[in-house]
């Protein structure tokens, strides 16, 4: 028995010089269906909310009350970043319970991308809160020796962020192959149900990641972060 | 079927087989730290939990470079 390789994925057609493989057109299609459903949603917002506005604004609150127990700062800023992740990352793991449809999460490049972006994120935000100068300062905690230890864990968090969300769905997804290949047609449903769960967790877990990570960048920030209450 | 398809196998079976030990232990120790505190201090349960799982994902993380890394010795395997 031969399995395709979860490493490389295959080209579905080229954009001029661009190939463009199955993963980037899932990804896309996610994107459209996001922002389609986020638009028609808030598009008549009403102070007595009809049924989805009122679903979606307690998305919107309960993500915002995480940013907040978990980093301590006013959530605004970090609403639009954090909270895209997450819905997108759950999106993407679900989105295998279409037929036909692989998460592009299993892939490493999707997760390399999103990895670059909390990595950038990161930089961004600290810069943002300490400037330049104090972000540079933050490398030399708690002493300068320690410096290039912490210019290496800037790079191993990203790095790791992207390895653990490939290596969870995709082995959700090669598991649920081997096991379809092997017993039939309805026996891999519980492993299934088993992914949507491990699905959400990753979602939650990279989302949450990238909130501590981007907290502890921001060191120590006008609004020192204080204890989080229960 | 040569040598080093065979060498592959074998190390890939093995990395996954004692990979899995370290952080198998390691999360089974922080869960049942997890349910000690809970049980002293129910009140603190929603900290608690959410310190638990992003501490069990970052522990996960070592069973999973072992994943990775026997995955390339099987797909893609420079010297196969």
């Amino acid at each position: 028995m031969k399995f395709a390789s979860p490493l490389e994925s295959h080209v579905l057609f080229t954009l001029g010089p661009v190939p463009v493989s199955r993963p980037v057109v899932t990804t896309w299609a996610i994107m459209a269906a996001l922002t389609l459903g986020a638009w028609l949603v808030t598009r008549r917002l009403s102070a007595e909310p009809s049924k989805p506005q009122a679903l979606l604004e307690l998305v919107v609150e309960t993500i915002a009350a995480q940013i907040h127990e978990t980093m301590g700062v006013a959530p605004d800023r970090y609403l639009p970043l954090i909270g895209t992740l997450f819905l997108f990352l759950l999106t993407a793991n679900w989105s295998s319970l279409i037929p036909g449809v692989e998460p592009p999460t299993a892939t490493l490049e999707t997760d390399a991308a999103l990895a670059l972006i909390v990595f950038a994120a990161i930089i961004w935000y600290g810069i943002r809160a300490l400037g330049v100068r104090g972000y540079l300062r933050t490398f030399a905690q708690p002493s300068i020796f320690l410096a290039p230890i912490n210019l290496v864990e800037l790079f191993t968090r990203s790095f790791s962020l992207m390895v653990r969300l490939f290596g969870n769905v995709m082995s959700g997804v090669f598991m649920i192959g081997i096991v379809l290949s092997l017993a039939g047609l309805l026996v891999p449903i519980p492993l299934m149900a088993l992914e949507m769960l491990t699905g959400a967790i990753q979602a939650y877990i990279f989302a949450a990641l990238a909130m501590v990570f981007i907290g502890s960048a921001l060191g120590e920030a006008p609004h020192p972060p204080k204890e989080p209450t229960t | 079927m040569n040598w080093i398809h065979l060498a592959s196998i074998l190390g890939a079976t093995f990395a996954m087989a004692i990979g899995a030990i370290g952080p198998a232990l390691g999360q089974g120790r922080s869960v049942a730290a997890a349910m000690d505190a809970i049980a002293r201090q129910p009140e603190a349960a929603n900290t608690i939990s959410r310190t638990l799982f992003v501490g069990l994902a970052l522990i996960e993380t070592m069973a999973i470079y072992c994943l990775v890394v026997a995955l390339l010795l099987l797909f893609a395997n420079p010297y196969a």
